[in-house]
């Protein structure tokens, strides 16, 4: 079955709400007045579009690569088999697994746990950073961008279960046993703060930054 | 400043770039785009709100016993050792990284459930044309700030690196747990694709 896309309206330049004197809902699409401080349908907050929250956006952005550090530096399992025991770290599951040809588990955890939450710092700060640079009609690869970051975000935890899932399971006394270590917390911490930095940028800001304001 | 002459509940506002578009309620097949970014803002489906509740309610019961019941048993050298998905979470339990523990329930546990719970009581008046009871429009924007917490499907994922990791050190067999989430995690999906947010704001504000 085939879905039209039907476009609501096509007007031949496209009007904002805030252009229009209106505050648009972020949770529901509803239009209130500017001034309106909630949603009288949904009750969220209404935000005027305003480089305001960019603030928190670096504020969660920063307590994310902070215990990003130690995530990377501490024990993430601790594995005692017969005797023997090891400490490995996220970079260290990796290497180990590519060590037992799983290249393809290696590859998943690899691109969950080192490749996204740096490709997400980048990407934020450089959404934020580039917010009232951008030309008004030419911002569909930010938004894209945006819309990556906040989808893949959260897949990053991946990690923190593999490693309670072991822990919970591999738990046969002297033949073998695994613990977490430290750096199952602060990379949890640091996948959960910039989760919270990438929800608290506005995608309304791709669209217009601060120097719409100052002409009119 | 013009404010266009329409009444305000007939327009809608992308959340994404704040372009003005007027909303009509579409035909069955009919989907919605914001005409700048793409952003889709429309999709109506008749009878969504029944699927709707009948999928949470599933999901509800496969998630009772995807607690429950044991999730994998692992068995080397005539040792074995049975675990449920709370045992999982509460691998974190001891010292310093408690709360991790707690955390993990939450996001795998008790945010799917509220979001679930919150959807049925939003959503059973109005499916049954009475008016929405009260705090339902509270109970449904809970539900939709609660959706990039709620991990299951990353949970199945991260037991499948797990079982990888595992493989090499013991023999792992699957419980009935893991294939009550993986269902739980295929009506999510399918729940998700029933629900329209625009119709359903659009029926709590009306009734």
């Amino acid at each position: 079955m085939a879905r039209d896309r039907t476009i609501l309206s096509a007007p031949e330049t496209v009007l904002t709400a805030r252009d229009a004197g209106l505050t648009g809902c972020t949770r529901c699409g509803r239009v209130w007045p500017e001034g309106t401080q909630t949603c009288g349908r949904c009750g969220a907050r209404l935000h005027p579009v305003s480089t305001a929250g960019l603030q928190r956006v670096w504020a969660w952005w920063l307590a994310g690569l902070i215990f990003y550090i130690p995530a990377n530096l501490y024990p993430m399992l601790r594995t005692a088999t017969l005797g023997s025991s090891q400490q490995n770290t996220i970079l260290g599951g990796v290497v180990e697994l590519v060590a037992h040809h799983n290249y393809l588990v290696a590859g998943v955890v690899f691109v969950a746990s080192i490749v996204i939450p740096i490709a997400k710092f980048f990407a934020i700060a450089y959404l934020a950073l580039s917010v009232g640079h951008e030309r008004r009609a030419g911002s569909h690869p930010h938004l894209r961008l945006y819309e990556v970051v906040e989808f893949i975000g959260r897949w990053s935890m991946i990690d923190v279960f593999v490693v309670a899932i072991l822990s919970a399971l591999v738990q046969l006394g002297a033949v073998a046993s695994i613990h977490p270590g430290p750096a199952a917390a602060s990379f949890a911490l640091s996948v959960a703060f910039t989760m919270l930095s990438a929800q608290s940028f506005d995608p309304r800001l791709i669209w217009r930054g601060p120097a719409q304001a100052k002409d009119p | 400043m013009p404010v266009p002459p329409v009444p305000l509940d007939q327009l809608i506002a992308c959340p994404c770039c704040d372009a003005l578009h007027h909303a009509t309620v579409l035909g069955e097949t009919e989907r919605a785009a914001c005409v700048r970014c793409g952003t889709l803002l429309v999709t109506p489906r008749t009878r969504s709100f029944l699927h709707v509740i009948a999928l949470a309610f599933t999901a509800m019961i496969l998630m009772v016993g995807a607690v429950f019941f044991p999730f994998l048993t692992i068995s080397a050298k005539g040792l074995s050792h049975a675990s449920s998905v709370f045992e999982a979470a509460m691998a974190f339990s001891e010292g310093i990284l408690a709360p991790l523990s707690l955390a993990v329930l939450l996001v795998i546990v008790a945010m799917p459930t509220l979001r679930f719970a919150a959807l049925i009581y939003t959503l059973w008046p109005l499916a049954n044309g009475r008016p929405a009871w009260r705090h339902a429009a509270r109970a449904f924007r809970l539900a939709e700030e609660l959706q990039p917490w709620s991990m299951a499907e990353i949970f199945i994922i991260g037991t499948a690196v797990a079982l990888v990791k595992v493989a090499g050190l013991a023999s792992v067999s699957l419980g009935p747990a893991f294939w009550a989430f993986c269902a739980l995690i295929i009506v999510t999906a399918l729940k998700n694709a029933f629900m329209s947010k625009w119709t359903i704001w659009r029926a709590i504000e009306q009734s």
